[in-house]
């Protein structure tokens, strides 16, 4: 088939720029995100049956290694528009747990200080331009600063997730086409989690929107979303083909939403045995037994992350709770900018991971190690 | 005057005196005014439909491939999600896209990201989005429902979005040029009507007309206009046919509203006419006569009246869309009736 064929001139394309493995501390890093994000996001479901989180609340159980894994590739001058079902992501590019969850309750401490609710936020500091409702909006934002880097020849790439849901909605293509027409530097991540709220693929499209790529003029790849290094090398390749001027890649995570659209969606929709299989590839619990299977961690190093990262989010949800709720008189601010300031760097592993590798501080171009 | 200051304040910029003024037409002021700025600043580009080696459907781009490359006039598929959503991207990035929607009427299909992405970004996220979509409106050369209307009241409802519309060349100019330094989404609507139908002397080089500062076109006592765009024409011209002491107001920005100007206006006359071409229900002028009677209703001397078209599509058959359409006659059997009040 042709996707298939296009991805593997793209593999080809980059093989030599992605033949370095994982240090044992990336994969530590990897599960320790990971973890963060469903402990994170456990300690917010509490809170929300506690009634401290006002709205509703959305998660993206199971699907934690499709964040973090994309995101993990990324430097820190390349920029995210970061999806609902996505933590891991943000708390990659340097987000902290205690304002995530400050943001669910709506307090000053959060990301937008109170002004956005739930997932809609992204810290512009971190160089993340936080979601809209409507998706896939951000996709066209996405692309748009990946028109910039090639118009600015930067070896810089954005990279954007998106749900199988909304490859339905025509701005998906509006942004498929655009980022094929100039081979932009963008990475589209498509997070295909089964359903859209409660509609099943099988509602949703007629062909796998992973084989519409090609006929955008890019590679579209496939990958197992519930393996974060399966993600983590197929992002990789993506974006280091991406600030080599190969322009765009369309990467299909097959993974499963393993709680509701939100906290008040009980799933009558999901079969059983749905759920269970999906269950038993548990993200996070696979790359534990394959940490001690088949990367040398003992089996109480791998505890000991877990262990770690509850104590700090429990530790992170108590700076929240004592985080004020806004002063009402800011309601009304900060509608008009005054001046235009700069999105800030993110905080992403894989740059620190290029610096130990030689590949400069995050700033070289990825052609230096090609040539 | 060497204009290569790439920043600084409206105010500041115009007082520094320009060169000299040139007789320009409307058309040609948007096109200055967009050179102008291209050339001072590199981070100015134009994103749109056919405005590449077409130079757009009005021409506003003529020759701008030839002086500032394809990459800084971009040819965009037609798709104005794309244009406005890669423009928002580029924009939050430092870039400072102009973005032409072929005809205003288009913005439903961008409107997506113009009102839930741009605008509200600054106040959820505090990122600023500077960039500008020039909105070709108007009508009266049968252009039929979707060539010709007037959707400004669309975006003074989404905050976040600054809203000009320029009556006059010298505006055309200096609004676009503090449109594209604005840090936020400004929405430029530039008459159709105008286009080639207005001329007036445009300082060259260097001219920014600042955002939300009406302008009194025609000073007066005994009654105000409160107009934008095409309507200022029309007031002037009744003005002078009745050679009646008719004050016009030009609003030029839509949003913010220049509330101050207005106000004072409407107590120095005691009587006012909200004038527009757009659709008459929850417009602009809904909004100047809530404001002149909540804060000066007590020197009013009249009702504030509104002459605008009424709430029906904007019809293609001459006769069908003269009669929606405000015509001169309209303007003064309503100025005239209001100053017999």
């Amino acid at each position: 088939m042709e996707t298939a064929d296009a991805s593997v001139v793209a593999r080809e394309r980059v093989r030599e720029l992605v033949d370095v493995p994982l240090t044992r501390e990336d994969r530590a890093i990897l599960f320790r995100y990971m973890t963060m994000m469903r402990a994170s996001e456990e300690r917010a479901l509490t809170l929300y049956k506690q009634g401290k989180v006002p709205g509703s609340f959305y998660d993206g159980r199971g699907q934690e290694a499709v964040s973090v894994g994309a995101a993990f590739v990324l430097r820190p001058e390349d920029r995210m528009c970061i999806l609902h079902r996505d933590l891991g992501a943000h708390f990659v590019r340097g987000v902290t747990p205690d304002r995530y969850l400050a943001g669910y309750m709506g307090r000053s401490g959060g990301v937008t200080g109170g002004k956005e609710g739930n997932m809609h936020f992204g810290d512009r500091m971190l160089g993340c331009v936080g979601m809209v409702s409507m998706l896939p909006d951000m996709a066209l934002v996405a692309t748009g600063m990946a028109l910039k880097f090639k118009m600015r020849h930067e070896p810089r790439v954005a990279m954007t997730f998106f749900g199988e849901g909304s490859t339905a909605n025509g701005q998906w293509h509006e942004a498929m086409n655009l980022a094929g027409i100039h081979r932009l530097p963008v990475v589209f991540i498509l997070e295909n989690n089964r359903f859209a709220y409660s509609t099943p693929n099988e509602l949703e499209f007629a062909v796998d929107p992973v084989e519409r790529a090609h006929t955008y003029g890019f590679p579209g790849v496939n990958v197992d979303g519930n393996d974060v290094e399966e993600v983590f090398e197929a992002a990789r390749e993506a974006a280091d083909l991406a600030r080599a001027g190969g322009g765009p890649t369309l990467i299909e995570c097959q993974t499963m939403r393993m709680h509701g659209h939100g906290a008040h969606d009980d799933m009558r929709y999901v079969p059983k045995e749905l759920r269970d299989e999906w269950e038993r590839r548990d993200p996070i619990d696979r790359y534990a037994e394959r940490l001690v299977a088949d990367f040398g961690f003992r089996a109480d190093e791998v505890e000991a992350i877990r262990n770690e990262v509850q104590a700090y989010v429990d530790e992170c949800a108590k700076k929240a709770l004592e985080s004020p709720m806004p002063d009402p008189a800011l309601a009304t601010d900060g509608v008009y900018a005054d001046e235009f300031e700069p999105l800030g760097d993110g905080n992403a592993p894989w740059s620190r991971w290029s610096q130990h590798n030689g590949a400069g501080n995050g700033t070289a171009p990825v052609e230096r190690r090609a040539a | 005057m060497s204009a290569v200051e790439a920043t600084g304040t409206a105010a500041a910029e115009l007082a520094s005196a320009p060169s000299g003024t040139r007789e320009m037409t409307y058309l040609e002021a948007i096109s200055d005014a967009l050179r102008t700025e291209m050339r001072r600043d590199e981070s100015v580009f134009c994103i749109g439909e056919d405005i590449g080696a077409f130079g757009g459907a009005f021409k506003v781009t003529d020759g701008f491939v030839e002086e500032f490359g394809a990459d800084r006039c971009l040819d965009a598929p037609l798709a104005e999600n794309a244009i406005i959503g890669t423009a928002v991207g580029a924009a939050v990035e430092g870039l400072k896209p102009v973005c032409e929607m072929q005809f205003a009427d288009f913005i439903s299909c961008g409107f997506d990201q113009l009102v839930n992405v741009a605008a509200k970004l600054h106040y959820r996220q505090g990122i600023a989005v500077p960039m500008v979509v020039r909105l070709p409106s108007g009508g009266g050369f049968s252009g039929g429902p979707f060539h010709s209307q007037n959707p400004e009241a669309w975006f003074v409802q989404a905050p976040g979005l600054k809203v000009v519309a320029p009556a006059t060349a010298s505006d055309a100019k200096g609004l676009l040029v503090s449109a594209i330094r604005d840090p936020n989404p400004v929405c430029y609507l530039e008459h159709k009507g105008l286009y080639r139908h207005i001329k007036d002397e445009v300082p060259e080089g260097e001219h920014a007309v600042p955002i939300g500062e009406a302008r009194i076109a025609r000073a007066g006592e005994e009654m105000t206009v409160v107009a934008y765009g095409s309507s200022v024409h029309l007031a002037l011209r009744a003005g002078e046919e009745l050679d009646e002491d008719i004050e016009v107001l030009d609003l030029r920005t839509l949003a913010p509203l220049d509330r101050q100007s207005i106000l004072t206006s409407a107590r120095k006359t005691g009587k006012v006419l909200v004038a527009h071409e757009a659709t008459r229900s929850a417009g602009i002028g809904a909004e100047v006569a809530a404001l002149v009677t909540e804060e000066a209703f007590e020197e009013l001397d009249a009702p504030v009246r509104r002459l605008t078209a009424p709430d029906v599509p904007i019809p293609f058959s001459p006769p069908l869309e003269q009669s929606v359409l405000p015509q001169l006659d309209d303007m003064k059997e309503a100025c005239r009736e209001l100053l017999a009040y």
